[in-house]
């Protein structure tokens, strides 16, 4: 068993403060103690990229991170992108483009695509195609998500 | 794929640590970026009985350019701040060429530099280039301070001179020489992926192609990124013509001396180290500041 | 029947939720008093178990239980074979936990039941077992010769063998004047879905009830089986099908922890949750592909195919999954693909050896085949001196031989049909789409120190397996019209085709119509989503189903109205006489309140509901091409595909947006599969291959843009809608397009390639063994 420690951050707007194992990652500390199971976990060992979320406002792999080292942190996961019933760009762009089947991996994209955006507004489709070579999509081949990306741009 | 129990502490100076490292010496890993770590953790491949979060050390996140031109990086300072800075980008643009290719910037919003030296992965960059540029590793312990040469830095696979009680602080690069042309090539699966076999090659080059000085380090190719001395020597006092060119790829791939694996045999990475090799070279002469090679 | 709807390509209603994070995915699936269940897999490929002690794990805090084979032994049945059960596999079938012996690196060897996973894999690595290792045997051709046995009761590792033969073989190389002998390897890889298996388990005690969350696929076969293990009436057993993260047949197939998870509920008395991780995923989740063909050709010296001669083998693992033999005999089964070829002799080999066992992965069999029979027609083409393409078109089977018998290419079943399809045109529309003719120029040319190669692979591929799906459509009201399924969703959009369907049929607004799928409690019969059935047997079956209400309602609306129901028009949800539009009779809303359990009106059962099951014995056959441009540094071996073309013609598309989604995902699958990927074991049966850094997927800089064309030039005559099946067809000639485009790149260094993946190491070695070869 695990030593605990008290953690202060904000996630989404929101704060919070729990108590948790110190082994606990991030990914798990999101979906099992905050509820927020839009982060999902698809490898563990940092490669697929479907438990990307935003940790003062980079992109991540929050299964790379222990929950402890969130202390003090601000966080966006997919659950803060829309505004109540009003989707962010991206969302929009995704399900116009048909960016997903399965949606499994569609929360770890937008969340690098909100990243991507925020530094690079415009970018080329080379430097979409790039920002989003960390996360990988069994489902779609890309394409889609390349599209709705670019579709998103300056604003969208 | 969840981490076995340990023992977290997280130091809010660099004394502390060294306290922590002191006492609890090999039972103890810094976590510093974790994009190594946490992965051998997750999979307990790694299960250091204490882990010293070293990410609140703030003084060990700096870049720094001394008077002389001499470039410092505090250990903990993230990949992505290295690949963004302008002080790096104008004053050392080989390093600022590679970090790219480091991974996935998602990786290197979190990875540091020191982190990725004291991991020595054999195939990753940032060693490479530290080697190619004759760095240098400033190392601390509870008890004292030393600085050790890259080249005496890598040993094996995975490991390298520091000692467990002792924290990589600063990596410090020799000024950058005007007169540099630097060449970087690898081969990977995939872009981002560590590679099958790469080459960093910095060369003292005139302006009719005559090679004063060459630095030619080839990563992928064994337990350490390496030297090949034969290879440096042959280019040095030669002008670097198509011929010198490809008795180079032969030169360097019959130094080489590469394991096998799953991805590639040794002379996959022997002979492809040859072609890297000269590729490299090509793109020093060329002087083209690309971007790694798929 | 109206075409509002269908062949729109209409955006998905299921995206909202997946897109803000609100799906319920299995593990999102929290239960009050939850436990967490781990794995114990064996290390050893194979091994006898001497001792297994629970002690040290059981003492730990947080830890439940640990069932291990003793435990489960009064319950334990052998996994049963759904699919192609080739005389002799029943031997070699897999129980949930080893009972004394392990025979391949994963299998699962005790389950450890904890407050979490942290501490259930805490309790792993507590668990003491010995293990006394034996000798593995990794190779199909070792394995044949015997000298280690897995299953000691059969004796032998040939689990099953056949041939089939079609017309006189002896006859045909007898007639032939070219002949082509060759052996090509497919490698062993999976479809690896971004979720992982993963299940949560509840038991009613008081009621004897299970509700098991994550089942998916072929959920009604599966609570079958769980039925029968644990000796409980299916109607006990409820199957709830969540989100699910992609399948591509490898997700759903019943698997040890099918059991195991619901049996540690039922024991424990508490709800149990078991998520796979990655690299349990990677080891113990259905291998595929791996086949071995030993094949000969022959021919005219004109290119006429007169027959072929093959023996496939197929590596099936340790344990024979539940698809039976079907890997190997799919491959056997179409390996002729869209050509005349008078004379086919096959021997089906299924062979075992110490590895996971072999599934079905998008395609299974047709990659395969269409891998080996396009490489061996461009060997012939190149030895003949004939432009790939001509001689493609000079043996296809021609649109006016619809449908096309093949023959018996199955041990057991109908013989193969063809039931409609125009070969010829769909292939000139792939060399069109990518200017062949404007490109041939470049084969097997260096440019930039590159060589250049186009590659061509034609496919038929069989969908729409039956033999049933059913479809429940039910009104309550005007806007709201519910339909249940019997078919699951692994992502690929039945919630919104089938509405599509729906709302033409009935003339109704989208909207009108909530798809409700999955699990068993839709539908009390159900064979399952896989082998691009879904549009084909479940589309047709809701299109049923609202005929037959369309049929009731106007039935109900005749005895109400005193009028011949024949003389009455149902569309658009109201009732009225033919030729009188404009006066509607009898709204949705009434229509309901006159199908009530009360009312004269309605003399079937209660209700304004329909119930359709579509019923099909025979296979429609989508088909195509596909043309890959490539190039191949011969300096580093990497291949770089500059195009890609997919041209597919599934008879009648639904939602256009969908199919191209299906078929560009399917092909950089499959693009990377044949570049990337490969499940890679040592001569001790160690996976080498264990980690996503080593099992290298394709991403967005892998992925070439594909070029994807939809054709509808010929409907399936065998279902009311014409469809075809739309989901496997951008995979099915991926390693053959792509092999045949290195080997024309390659062509002046003699390499002619017959085994996958075009790893760079791979396409290394074959370009140094040509160069020492020639000096």
């Amino acid at each position: 068993m695990s030593a605990k420690q008290t953690i202060r951050l904000t996630v989404n707007g929101r704060t919070y403060e729990q108590t948790v194992e110190v082994r606990m990652t991030l990914a798990d500390f999101l979906r099992e103690e905050l509820n927020l199971t839009g982060t999902h976990l698809g490898c563990e060992h940092g490669i697929c990229g479907a438990c990307t979320i935003l940790f003062d406002g980079e992109a991540v792999r929050s299964c790379l991170l222990l929950a402890v080292q969130a202390h003090g942190a601000n966080l966006t996961t997919v659950e803060g992108l829309a505004q109540g019933e009003e989707l962010h760009p991206l969302q929009r762009a995704f399900h116009e483009n048909h960016g997903l089947q399965c949606g499994f991996c569609t929360p770890g994209f937008l969340m690098t695509a909100v990243a991507l955006l925020r530094e690079t507004p415009s970018p080329t489709e080379a430097q979409v195609r790039e920002a989003i070579s960390g996360n990988i999509c069994r489902c779609t081949g890309y394409a889609p998500i390349v599209q709705a990306i670019l579709q998103a741009r300056g604003g969208g | 794929m969840k981490p076995a129990p340990f023992e977290y502490f997280a130091p809010t100076d660099i004394s502390e640590a060294l306290d922590l490292l002191a006492r609890y010496s090999d039972e103890a890993k810094i976590l510093a970026g974790g994009q190594s770590l946490m992965p051998l953790m997750n999979m307990r491949l790694a299960r250091p009985h204490v882990l010293v979060d070293i990410n609140r050390l703030t003084a060990l996140s700096h870049i720094s350019l001394g008077t002389d031109g001499a470039l410092a990086i505090g250990a903990l300072t993230r990949q992505r701040a290295i690949e963004r800075a302008s002080l790096v980008q104008t004053h050392y643009p080989l390093l600022a060429a590679v970090m790219p290719a480091l991974g996935h910037f998602q990786i290197r919003n979190r990875g540091t530099i020191g982190g990725s030296i004291v991991h020595a992965d054999p195939a990753a960059e940032l060693p490479a280039v530290c080697l190619a540029l004759e760095a240098e590793f400033v190392l601390r312990s509870a008890v004292g301070q030393r600085t050790v040469k890259a080249a005496d830095f890598f040993r094996t696979y995975l490991t390298t001179a520091i000692e467990p009680v002792e924290m990589l602080v600063d990596v410090r690069f020799p000024p950058w020489q005007a007169q540099w042309r630097w060449g970087f090539q690898e081969i990977c699966r995939r872009e981002g992926d560590f590679a099958l076999v790469g080459a960093v090659a910095v060369l003292q080059l005139d302006d009719d192609a005559m090679c004063r000085a060459a630095r030619l380090t080839m990563f992928g190719v064994g337990g350490t990124p390496v030297r090949p001395q034969r290879a440096e020597d042959m280019l040095s006092g030669q002008r670097l013509d198509a011929r010198v060119l490809d008795q180079l790829a032969h030169v360097v791939a019959a130094e080489l001396e590469p394991d096998s694996d799953i991805h590639a045999s040794a002379e996959y990475r022997r002979e492809v180290g040859g072609v890297v090799a000269r590729r490299a070279v090509a793109m020093a002469i060329e002087n083209a500041g690309r971007r790694n090679e798929r | 029947m109206d075409q509002t709807y269908i062949g729109a390509p209409i955006r998905r209603r299921e995206d909202l939720r997946l897109l803000t994070g609100r799906a319920t995915f299995t593990d999102d699936i929290k239960l009050p008093r939850m436990l967490h269940a781990a794995i114990l897999r064996s290390p050893h490929a194979h091994a006898r178990i001497a001792s297994i002690d629970a002690a040290k794990a059981l003492a730990l805090p947080g830890v439940v239980a640990v069932f291990t084979f003793q435990d489960i032994a009064p319950s334990a049945k052998p996994i049963p074979l759904r699919l192609y059960p080739l005389p002799g596999l029943e031997q070699f079938l897999q129980y949930p936990l080893a009972r004394d012996r392990v025979r391949y690196v994963g299998e699962p060897v005790a389950v450890v039941v904890a407050e979490s996973r942290y501490l259930a894999e805490d309790g792993l690595d507590a668990m003491d077992v010995t293990y006394e290792p034996l000798p593995a045997v990794t190779d199909v051709r070792q394995s044949v010769q015997g000298q280690v046995i897995i299953h000691a009761e059969p004796g032998t590792n040939l689990a099953a063998r056949y041939t089939l033969a079609l017309g006189d073989i002896e006859d045909a190389f007898r007639q032939a004047t070219y002949t082509r002998k060759e052996v090509f390897k497919v490698h062993r890889h999976t479809g690896n879905p971004l979720e992982t298996r993963g299940l949560v388990a509840s038991y009613d005690a008081g009621r004897g009830e299970f509700t098991v969350w994550g089942e998916t696929k072929v959920p009604h076969f599966n609570r079958a089986v769980l039925a029968s293990f644990l000796d409980v009436p299916e109607s006990k057993i409820h199957f709830i099908e969540p989100d699910v993260g992609g399948g591509f047949g490898i997700r759903g197939e019943f698997y040890p922890e099918d059991f195991l998870i619901p049996f540690a509920a039922m024991n424990l008395g508490r709800p149990v949750k078991w998520i796979e991780d990655r690299l349990e995923h990677l080891k113990a989740a259905n291998h595929s592909r791996e086949v071995l063909c030993e094949v000969e050709l022959a021919a005219r010296r004109d290119g006429t195919l007169l027959g072929m001669r093959a023996h496939v083998y197929g590596d099936m693992g340790a344990y024979i999954r539940t698809h039976g033999g079907l890997v190997p005999s799919s491959t056997a089964a179409l390996l002729t693909g869209p050509y005349h070829v008078p004379a086919y002799e096959c021997t089906v080999s299924c062979v075992m050896t110490n590895k996971m066992g072999l599934g079905t992965y998008r395609a299974p069999g047709r990659y395969e085949s269409c891998f080996i029979r396009e490489r061996l027609l461009d060997m012939l083409a190149t030895d003949l001196e004939i432009d790939p393409a001509e001689l493609r078109l000079r043996n296809f089977i021609q649109p006016s031989e619809m449908p096309y018998t093949v023959g018996k290419t199955r041990p057991d079943g109908p013989p193969t049909v063809f039931d409609s399809g125009d070969y010829p045109s769909a292939f000139r529309r792939a060399l069109e789409e990518i200017d062949y003719n404007e490109l041939k120029p470049l084969q097997g040319k260096r440019q930039h120190g590159r060589y250049h190669g186009i590659g061509l692979g034609c496919f038929v591929k069989n969908t729409g397996q039956g033999p049933f799906e059913g479809a429940r459509v039910v009104v309550s009201g005007a806007d709201e019209i519910a339909v249940y399924l019997g078919i699951t969703s692994l992502g690929q959009g039945h919630e919104t085709t089938m509405a599509q369907i729906c709302a033409d049929t009935l003339g109704l607004p989208l909207d009108t119509f909530t798809i409700f799928h999955g699990g068993t409690e839709m539908m009390p019969f159900g064979v399952g989503t896989f082998g691009s059935r879904g549009a084909v047997m479940a589309g047709n079956a809701v299109h049923l189903a609202c005929l037959k209400l369309r049929d009731k309602a106007l039935a109900i609306a005749g005895r109400y109205l005193k009028l011949d129901a024949a003389q009455l028009v149902f569309r658009h949800g109201e009732v009225y006489r033919q030729g009188a539009e404009d006066r509607v009779l009898l709204g949705l809303d009434e229509l309901v309140r006159l199908a009530g359990p009360a009312s004269p009106y309605n003399l079937e059962e209660p209700g304004l509901e329909a119930t359709a099951y579509f019923k099909s014995t025979q296979l429609t056959y989508s088909y195509g091409a596909h043309v890959a441009h490539v190039t191949v540094d011969p300096e580093t071996g990497k291949v770089e595909v500059l195009r890609y073309v997919v041209v597919e013609d599934i008879g009648r598309c639904i939602n256009p947006l969908i199919v191209h989604g299906q078929t560009v995902g399917a092909a950089v699958q499959g693009i990377g599969a044949t570049i990337l990927e490969e499940l890679v074991y040592d001569d001790n049966g160690q996976l080498l291959s264990g980690t996503f850094m080593d099992y290298t997927l394709p991403t967005s800089t892998d992925a070439p843009s594909i070029d994807s064309v939809i054709l509808e030039e010929a409907p399936s005559p065998l279902n009311p809608l014409g469809v075809k099946g739309a989901g496997e067809g951008g995979i099915v000639a991926t390693g053959a397009a792509l092999a045949n485009a290195v080997s024309h790149a390659l062509a002046s260094l003699g390499i002619q390639v017959t085994e996958l993946p075009l790893s760079p190491d791979r396409v290394r070695s074959w370009i140094r063994a040509s160069t020492a070869h020639s000096s």
